[in-house]
């Protein structure tokens, strides 16, 4: 009946079969960056819960946000951070109804990808 | 084999009706975060390396304090909806239920912990 051939037949969108496209990678990539940011997140909600406990506290949390370890989660989220929020404005633009068309998204695509990086380095010389 | 037909499989499974007001949840909370998080980048970023003192100084300023308890409070509500998206697409069953119970319980507990610590080094 309806249960006919179910269960093997090639199911959407093939995933694995799929040529990866800049749309799609884009879009995929806003999603890693917003969750991978839970690390950094955490980490800084421990360093204020330290600072707030005391000077011996916040020394150890200070000591691994400022060791080599803590610098790299902390730069790649300050990228993972301008991506995210870059991607989060392509879809604030989206749901506006603008820029819905291949070339517009490729265009804001270009945008995330470029100003991500400009502005990480920005920050990174800044502070 | 079962003799269901396709429309008595699909009758109840409906949508669950709140989808667009968790869509409209996450347009409010990542407008709010566009403006708080270069916000809380400067002023965490000038605050990160300091001596203790100093850190303390700062965060007892209303400002910065205020960036940091609303980054914290604004920016783990909104993690708490994305992340359940992300499991409800790749996460089924029973699995699905306790991984977002968990994120839930740890959004709330990290944006509380944030918030109380902020508050207590700027009162």
């Amino acid at each position: 009946m309806a249960d006919m051939n179910r269960g093997n037949r090639p199911l959407s969108p093939h995933i694995t079969i799929y040529k990866p496209q800049m749309t799609s990678m884009t879009s995929i990539f806003v999603r890693i960056t917003g969750n991978a940011l839970l690390v950094a997140a955490l980490m800084i909600v421990w360093w204020f819960l330290a600072a707030s406990s005391g000077p011996d506290a916040f020394a150890t949390a200070d000591a691994v946000l400022r060791s080599w370890f803590g610098d790299l989660v902390l730069f790649l989220s300050v990228w993972a951070l301008w991506y995210h929020t870059l991607g989060g404005l392509r879809h604030l633009i989206w749901d506006n109804g603008y820029g819905l068309d291949l070339q517009s998204s490729y265009t804001m695509g270009y945008i995330m990808i470029g100003g991500s990086v400009v502005l990480t380095i920005v920050i990174a010389i800044i502070v | 084999m079962s003799f269901m037909t396709d429309r008595k499989r699909a009758v109840g499974l409906g949508s669950a009706k709140s989808g667009t007001e968790h869509h409209w949840s996450m347009m409010v909370s990542s407008t709010a975060l566009l403006i708080l998080m270069p916000l809380f980048v400067f002023t965490f970023g000038y605050a990160l390396g300091r001596p203790y003192e100093e850190v303390i100084a700062y965060y007892r300023q209303p400002l910065p304090a205020l960036i940091a308890a609303l980054t914290f409070a604004v920016g783990f509500y909104h993690f708490k909806g994305g992340v359940q998206v992300l499991i409800e697409d790749y996460v089924h069953g029973f699995a699905r239920k306790l991984l977002i119970i968990a994120m839930i319980c740890l959004s709330i507990a990290a944006a509380a912990a944030g918030v109380f610590a902020v508050a207590r080094i700027a009162i």
